[in-house]
């Protein structure tokens, strides 16, 4: 069963990548990469009491969900949208239970709605006045699997256009140590089921029991095996190589994707 | 879109473990709401906390799940012979064709609250028992039940706050109609925890009473705890006139507010309508409406007006958040649950603890039971977020 699907925009940012345009090089293998510090943009397009309470998931989210879909020249409010993350805000969920483990568990309302998984979804819908069906995923580090799935059945089954956002987000200490993940990144795709003029390539997608690929350069199979969002990262890089290819993502235990990349 | 067949289902609540007990004390307008007693919670409060939970074993093998979500998906997991009828569909299909898509809001978090409470003086860190992937993460619910049964198929957690498990219903049905998979196993389990108890008092969203859905004075939630299965598989061409059907899906999102809905009920409007289109009926064809019915002031408000623009005054509905309070990320399959013995039992089940209603909300909300042949219902559930979602259950056999 392969499922089959034109990607139209790209988002890209993460430590290092500020967005698909300028990282294609990096990606490509033609420019060294330069793991730096994920730069989160403030969220603009939020009314001003939302920008105040909005927490490094959303800003990281908005940010790459308009670059795909300013990309793939559409309209944010008319695409329903995938969204899939690890775990949600570390940095909210530490600041919650270690306020529930104090004297003092008056915790505050907007960290409280801060706490749902579904809270990148919901500041995005919020943005861009997006009114369609937002599917909101998590599987550990299946997640960017799990969301590339639920994205391409949208496409395929719905018949329509659809977002992916795979996000994930820095957890501090202590929650760090038990799940390490060091920096925000997140990856944004809008998916059509048909060949448009904007299509950059045609993709499709089987499940397969197979090893899942690495990446060349040391740095960037480092981030990609680090941030669960950025298990999509093979992907990128075979389109930044804009030629036929196959790649095999990670998903479940030894369930994989295998992606062939034909471009448009 | 093709129905869906609910081939096996149950649901386990502060009502009860399974369905005879779910169905009894709907009959019996029994609540299972009480004050709160959970762990060191001093809230004035009252909850739906189900009994036994802590005594649940998980296998040994599945140790490093152990925490009270999946401990209560394993007590929901094992009730009328649910476990058995995955394992005879895993046979059935494989392993690999049956999906897993289960719906939470708190997973297993009140395991990093405990270990909170247990960190190192000294250094801050956790304590070197505290297992984070099997039991807070988001997934551990859904990587747990695929572990127990051996499933190998797609799997994941939806977490959309209150539409987590009505949601599942449409991850699994693209799922099953893209041919990934021949069935699925979806459901919700949300467990009691600190964040939600004191997070909803935070909001003012709390009520000292049992919660009073669609009241004139209701104040706020009762917070519930679930675990509610079902096993959807292809319609056969032959099943029993007790067979229940998923018929619609209808999906949105407010647009509009992180904590309150959409004022005019936008969202939950269109949730129900495109329920209703996918389905192919009209708002007459239906025959009750399972609420999200939360009882803070404003949900039941722009419920009402959503439910009585779209379907009039004259349609059955309630909710059953009284009974078992607001079981969150579970209240969709949970609902979903008791859709399915309304349509098999031919009971509308009236909503408890409501005095007076609401005159301003123009809709035929229940307080008492009622009996008759069902043929179509319909379940509604939100989110903060703003995310809805409906829900749309049938006979197989027409009266």
């Amino acid at each position: 069963m392969t499922l089959t699907a034109y990607i139209e925009g790209i988002g890209l940012l993460g430590p290092g990548l500020t967005d698909w345009p300028s990282s294609q090089a990096i990606l490509g293998g033609q420019q060294p990469y330069q793991p730096i510090k994920t730069l989160l943009p403030p969220p603009a397009l939020l009314p001003a009491a939302e920008r105040r309470r909005s927490g490094a998931i959303v800003k990281l989210t908005l940010a790459t969900g308009l670059q795909a879909v300013t990309q793939a020249g559409l309209d944010a409010a008319s695409l329903p949208s995938v969204f899939t993350s690890s775990g949600g805000d570390g940095e909210n969920c530490h600041a919650l239970c270690e306020m529930l483990a104090s004297q003092d568990r008056q915790i505050s309302p907007t960290r409280f709605h801060n706490s749902v998984h579904n809270t990148a979804s919901g500041y995005w819908s919020i943005a861009t006045g997006a009114m369609s069906t937002s599917s909101v995923l998590a599987a550990f580090d299946a997640s960017f699997g799990a969301g590339l799935l639920e994205a391409l059945i949208q496409v395929v089954v719905d018949h329509t256009r659809t977002l992916l956002l795979a996000c994930d987000t820095a957890y501090p200490e202590p929650l760090y140590s038990a799940r390490p993940i060091p920096d925000a990144f997140a990856m944004a795709l809008v998916l059509a089921p048909e060949r448009s003029a904007q299509a950059m390539a045609q993709i499709s997608v089987s499940l397969v029991e197979a090893e899942s690929d690495r990446l060349i350069d040391a740095a960037l199979e480092a981030l990609r095996k680090a941030i669960p969002a950025a298990r999509g990262l093979p992907l990128l890089c075979a389109m930044a190589l804009r030629q036929d290819g196959r790649v095999v993502l990670d998903y479940l235990d030894s369930t994989r994707l295998a992606v062939t990349v034909t471009p448009c | 879109m093709d129905p869906l067949w609910l081939s096996h289902f149950t649901a386990t609540s502060s009502i009860g473990r399974g369905l005879d007990q779910t169905l009894d004390a709907l009959h019996q307008h029994r609540s299972g709401l009480a004050p709160c007693a959970f762990d060191t919670v001093d809230l004035a409060t009252f909850v739906g906390e189900v009994a036994g939970v802590d005594a649940v074993q998980l296998p040994a093998q599945l140790a490093d799940f152990d925490c009270r979500n999946n401990r209560l998906a394993l007590l929901g997991l094992t009730q009328d012979r649910f476990s058995e009828a995955v394992r005879a569909a895993s046979a059935k299909y494989g392993a690999q064709r049956i999906g897993v898509f289960l719906g939470t809001s708190t997973s297993g978090i009140l395991q990093t609250e405990l270990a909170y409470r247990r960190r190192n003086p000294v250094t801050g860190a956790l304590p070197a028992d505290f297992m984070y992937a099997s039991t807070h993460n988001t997934f551990s619910v859904a990587d747990f039940t695929r572990r127990y049964f051996g499933l190998t198929g797609p799997a994941a957690v939806v977490s959309s706050a209150c539409s987590s498990s009505a949601k599942v219903f449409a991850s699994a049905r693209r799922m099953m109609a893209a041919g990934l998979i021949d069935a699925a196993l979806v459901g919700g389990v949300d467990s009691l925890c600190l964040t939600t108890l004191y997070g909803f008092n935070s909001l003012g969203l709390m009520s000292e009473h049992p919660c009073r859905p669609f009241d004139a004075q209701r104040n706020g939630i009762s917070i519930g705890e679930a675990a509610a299965f079902a096993l959807l598989e292809r319609t056969p061409e032959q099943s029993d006139d007790a067979a229940v059907l998923l018929l619609g899906i209808g999906e949105s999102s407010d647009a509009y507010h992180m904590s309150s809905p959409h004022p005019d009920g936008l969202g939950a409007r269109m949730a129900m309508q495109d329920a209703l289109k996918v389905a192919g009926l009209q708002a007459t064809d239906i025959d009750y409406i399972n609420l999200h019915g939360t009882a803070t002031p404003t949900n039941d408000a722009v419920e009402g007006r959503a439910v009585a623009a779209l379907f009039g005054p004259h349609t059955p509905c309630s909710s059953t958040k009284g009974a078992t309070g607001h079981t969150l990320g579970a209240a969709g399959a949970v609902e979903a649950v008791i859709c399915a013995l309304a349509l098999q039992n031919g009971l509308l089940p009236g909503g408890l603890n409501t005095q007076q209603l609401d005159p301003t909300l123009e809709v035929d909300y229940l307080l008492n039971n009622r009996e008759q042949p069902l043929t179509r219902v319909l379940s509604n559930s939100f989110g903060f977020g703003g995310t809805n979602c409906s829900l749309i259950f049938g006979r197989r056999a027409q009266p």
